[in-house]
């Protein structure tokens, strides 16, 4: 059969017309099939929400207990039958719960990879190549450009930084689900033992993660209700980087502004946005991990989604292997 | 290299000055000879070595990586050499711990290198380098580091190594090379202080304090002269067994800059004076005019021509061998006088004395001068010998009252550190076109002046009247009958062919918050304009 009978992009998102299922939808749909937990993959009012169990977990969280009509958990690497459809989730290396969908019928066999990376993350499961015909690569960091250095190195500057200006507080942007977990974890690691000051945002998904076993230390939240603005000198705070620009801001004395982003590997991305102290984190690939990914898997045919996809696809022709850009519409800059 | 490239990487974004001289100093401080002060060297400018052009760096990356992804890449980062630091085939890893090339090595390299070997030498580095080596390295050989750190800056980073005071480095700077070994030693208590063995070095200057509220009463106006304070540059005029130099306050020499001055200074001495253009025996020009000579690495004949420069003097610190600086102004004043009488008259004239009864007296002079060149008076105590740095108490500036305008506020900015919740970066227009249908013009933007009250207000009015978001920057609500009137105060005002309105203002900041006025009433531009003349 052709690949494209299996899998294609409809206005409510990649559509699976043998099985009658939508993966990641951006609108309301019967049949969802849900890789990860981000805002803009996982939204409410579906009929049914089939995902890993810590994917339905975080939808809760975010969107309430009744996110849809009916939901299922998705085991890693069991095959699941819809209608004469086999589907497989497999761990992503994304964020907590993340899955790439391999969907079969006939022997041809796709991957929808949602969001993913190959760099070491203490926080979730790592990626695992699954062979397939068709590989759906997202390209948010598509561009040779890319290239996400050692997460540690970043956050062993982070601490530079913190002793050289004992009198300032460091704040971190970093997104709600998966990375200001990973960056607090980071920071364990590093034997940063002091409490991290989070914004309230952050509060739900970091117990989260602490209850599936991810140890994130003590936490405080970064009030000043009953402390005074000194409270926070030499102190590290963690919170969604929207927040910065915020009046809640206001209440760190002279704080250095970091944020925890792939797109901090630009100097004028991170000039734009005022940040004082650049860290090279990312939840997604690189230029190098999407490459050698897509070698990896053996597909003869290469998907390409949000982000970048001309220079994807370009490398792809450099490579003898067909390309094509996914038009998917609805997917954002997640910027992480 | 790998802790210079990260200081560059630091600076660059960090706004604050003493955020910038602790990542300085602590650099300094970390880092050993000759790479720290290889780094101070391209930092104030003072390293030198071949540059490279972009069509050879856009060479080597052809022949290393497809032109189309290149291009893509470049269009998106928009800066070649952070292009290529970003996409240069990586280093394998086992050589990118050990082989990492120091400051030293890369700036050897690239001092030997050759106009035929040098692209060879160039891949090579960047073959040995890391990502953000790599820009470095780059950025070395473009010329152009741009990081926001001036010299001075630089300086006083060093000089908090001591700490010393920046003008013991200012003093000796002149007598000391790259990499500056002997001056770090001093400063770590290893060695003795640089001898000065170099020819007409920079004196540190003395500079003044402005004349705060109740100062004068206290002061007996008989142990006072006065003298104007010209609106040009302070300067100061070095001539030393047959060395030549022309240093800016901060110690930068500006010779290469005024040629046609360097050509008259014969004589032994240090003067320090005002930089201007004109004929002294005729006219002073403005500090319009005087834009025209600055900031220029090469000057044609014909501007020499058009905008001759002289010093007006002040101060005689140095006369043939004699060191003037401990004696009495009076003293200093009657050497200068007649030091100055043999001086090139088209180059050097003699700042006047402003004889004065009482302090009302001068005031009614600070008020009306007799020049448009003139930007207040300057006090000197008669006693006082002539002190590095900025002593309370010698010497005061009375300024000439600012300039004011007000102005519609139509752009705001966020800030950084302390204010990047802030929209703290105000752009500020006048009305242009005709009467009642005209439109805002910008002529300035400020970042200062008003209190942290005033600031949390502009901020909130700045939020509530948003009409558009341009990444930090919004464009708020400014039209006849809404919109905030701010009174801009500032020092003066220069043509400018890069803005719009054709004037750009020198020093401005927010004076007062003008709640009270609707915009229609702000000022016009024909105001500005008529400044201009
Ligand atoms: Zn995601
Ligand atoms: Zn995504």
């Amino acid at each position: 059969m052709r690949a494209r009978d299996l899998l294609h992009p409809r206005p409510e998102g990649l559509y699976c017309p043998p099985g009658d299922f939508y993966i990641d939808p951006i609108r309301p749909v019967d049949r969802a099939l849900i890789t990860h937990g981000h805002s803009d993959h996982a939204r409410a009012g579906h009929g049914s929400v089939l995902a890993t169990a810590e994917t339905l977990d975080i939808m809760g969280l975010r969107y309430g207990s009744d996110f849809a009509g009916t939901t299922q958990a998705a085991k890693l690497g069991e095959r699941l039958a819809i209608g004469d459809v086999g589907v497989t989730f497999h761990p992503a290396g994304h964020v907590l719960g993340s899955a790439q969908i391999a969907v079969e019928q006939n022997g041809t066999c796709i991957v929808a990879s949602g969001d993913y990376k190959r760099h070491p993350d203490p926080t979730c499961a790592a990626f695992v190549p699954i062979q397939c015909d068709v590989f759906i690569t997202e390209a948010t960091f598509g561009l040779p450009v890319f290239k996400h250095p050692s997460d540690r190195e970043e956050i062993a500057r982070l601490l530079k930084s913190v002793e050289q200006f004992p009198q300032r507080a460091h704040l971190v942007g970093a997104y709600a689900l998966g990375k200001a977990q990973r960056v607090i974890r980071l920071l364990r690691d590093a034997g940063y033992d002091r409490t991290i000051f989070i914004h309230g945002a952050l509060a739900k998904l970091c117990d989260y993660y602490e209850s599936q076993g991810v140890a994130l230390g003590t936490l405080e939240p970064a009030t000043v209700e009953t402390g005074t603005k000194g409270d926070f000198a030499g102190e590290i705070i963690v919170g969604p980087p929207a927040a910065f620009a915020d009046r809640w801001a206001r209440r760190f004395p002279d704080p250095v502004a970091c944020f925890a982003s792939g797109w901090m590997r630009i100097r004028q991305r991170a000039r734009q946005r005022g940040v004082e102290l650049p860290l090279i984190i990312s939840d997604h690939s690189d230029w190098d991990e999407l490459t050698e990914t897509i070698t990896g898997t053996g597909a003869s045919e290469v998907w390409v989604t949000h982000g970048r996809e001309e220079a994807l696809v370009r490398w792809c022709e450099l490579n003898g292997i067909a390309a094509r850009p996914l038009h998917l519409v609805g997917y954002e800059d997640e910027g992480d | 290299m790998n802790r210079f490239a990260e200081l560059l990487d630091r600076l660059v974004l960090t706004p604050s000055r003493n955020g910038k001289l602790t990542l300085l100093t602590d650099y300094f401080r970390a880092t050993e000879d000759p790479d720290r002060g290889l780094a101070l060297a391209a930092i104030t400018g003072d390293l030198s070595i071949a540059a490279v052009k972009p069509a050879m760096l856009r060479m080597l990356i052809s022949e290393r990586m497809d032109p189309v992804l290149f291009g893509y890449s470049y269009d998106y980062v928009g800066d070649l050499a952070e292009t290529v630091s970003l996409v240069w085939p990586d280093p394998p890893r086992a050589l990118e711990d050990n082989h990492t090339p120091t400051l030293a090595d890369v700036v050897s390299a690239l001092q030997t290198a050759s106009r035929s070997d040098g692209p060879s030498i160039v891949a090579n580095l960047l073959d040995r380098a890391d990502i953000s080596a790599r820009y470095a390295i780059l950025k070395l050989v473009t010329g152009g580091l741009r990081i926001g750190v001036s010299a001075r800056l630089a300086k006083q980073a060093v000089a908090d190594l001591g700490p010393v005071d920046v003008t013991e480095i200012e003093e000796l700077w002149h007598g000391l090379k790259p990499p500056y070994g002997e001056l770090f030693a001093w400063l770590e208590g290893k060695a003795e202080r640089p001898e000065k063995t170099a020819k007409a070095l920079f004196r540190p200057v003395m500079l003044s304090n402005p004349v705060g509220d109740g100062d004068l009463e206290k002061l007996d106006p008989a142990n006072y002269a006065a003298e104007w304070k010209w609106d040009g540059i302070r300067v100061q005029a070095v001539c030393e067994g047959g060395m030549r130099r022309l240093y800016s306050r901060t110690g930068d020499d500006v010779s290469p800059a005024f040629p046609d001055l360097a050509a008259s200074m014969d004589f032994e001495g240090v003067l320090d004076g005002e930089l201007l253009v004109g004929d002294p025996q005729r006219e002073t020009g403005t500090f319009s005019d005087l834009q025209q000579r600055l900031n220029r690495k090469a000057v044609s004949a014909k501007i020499q021509a058009r905008y001759p420069v002289f010093v007006r003097c002040y101060d005689l610190l140095q006369e043939g061998e004699e060191d003037l600086r401990s004696l009495p102004f009076a003293e200093r004043r009657m050497r200068l006088e007649s030091f100055v009488a043999q001086l090139d008259l088209a180059r050097f004239d003699l700042s006047p004395l402003v004889p004065f009864a009482d302090w009302q007296a001068l005031e009614d002079m600070r008020r009306n001068p007799p020049h448009p060149v003139i930007e207040g008076v300057m006090l000197k105590a008669c006693n006082s010998p002539y002190l590095a740095g900025r002593p309370k108490g010698p010497w005061f500036k009375w300024k000439r009252d600012p300039f004011t305008v007000d102005a519609v506020l139509m752009y705001a900015q966020r800030g950084h550190g302390k204010r990047s919740s802030f929209y703290s970066d105000y752009t500020f227009g006048v009305w242009s076109g005709p009467e009642g249908a005209g439109e805002l013009v910008p002529v300035g933007k400020a970042y200062f002046g008003f209190t942290d009250e005033e600031l949390r207000q502009i901020d909130k009015f700045v939020r509530d009247n948003t009409v558009e978001r341009f990444g930090p920057v919004r464009s708020v609500r400014a039209d006849r009958s809404h919109g905030l009137v701010l009174e801009v105060a500032f020092e003066g005002l220069n043509r400018s062919t890069r803005h719009k309105s054709g004037v750009a203002m020198r020093f401005p900041r927010i004076s007062r918050l003008r709640w009270d006025k609707p915009p229609h009433e702000a000022d016009r531009i024909e105001t500005l304009q008529a400044l201009l003349d």
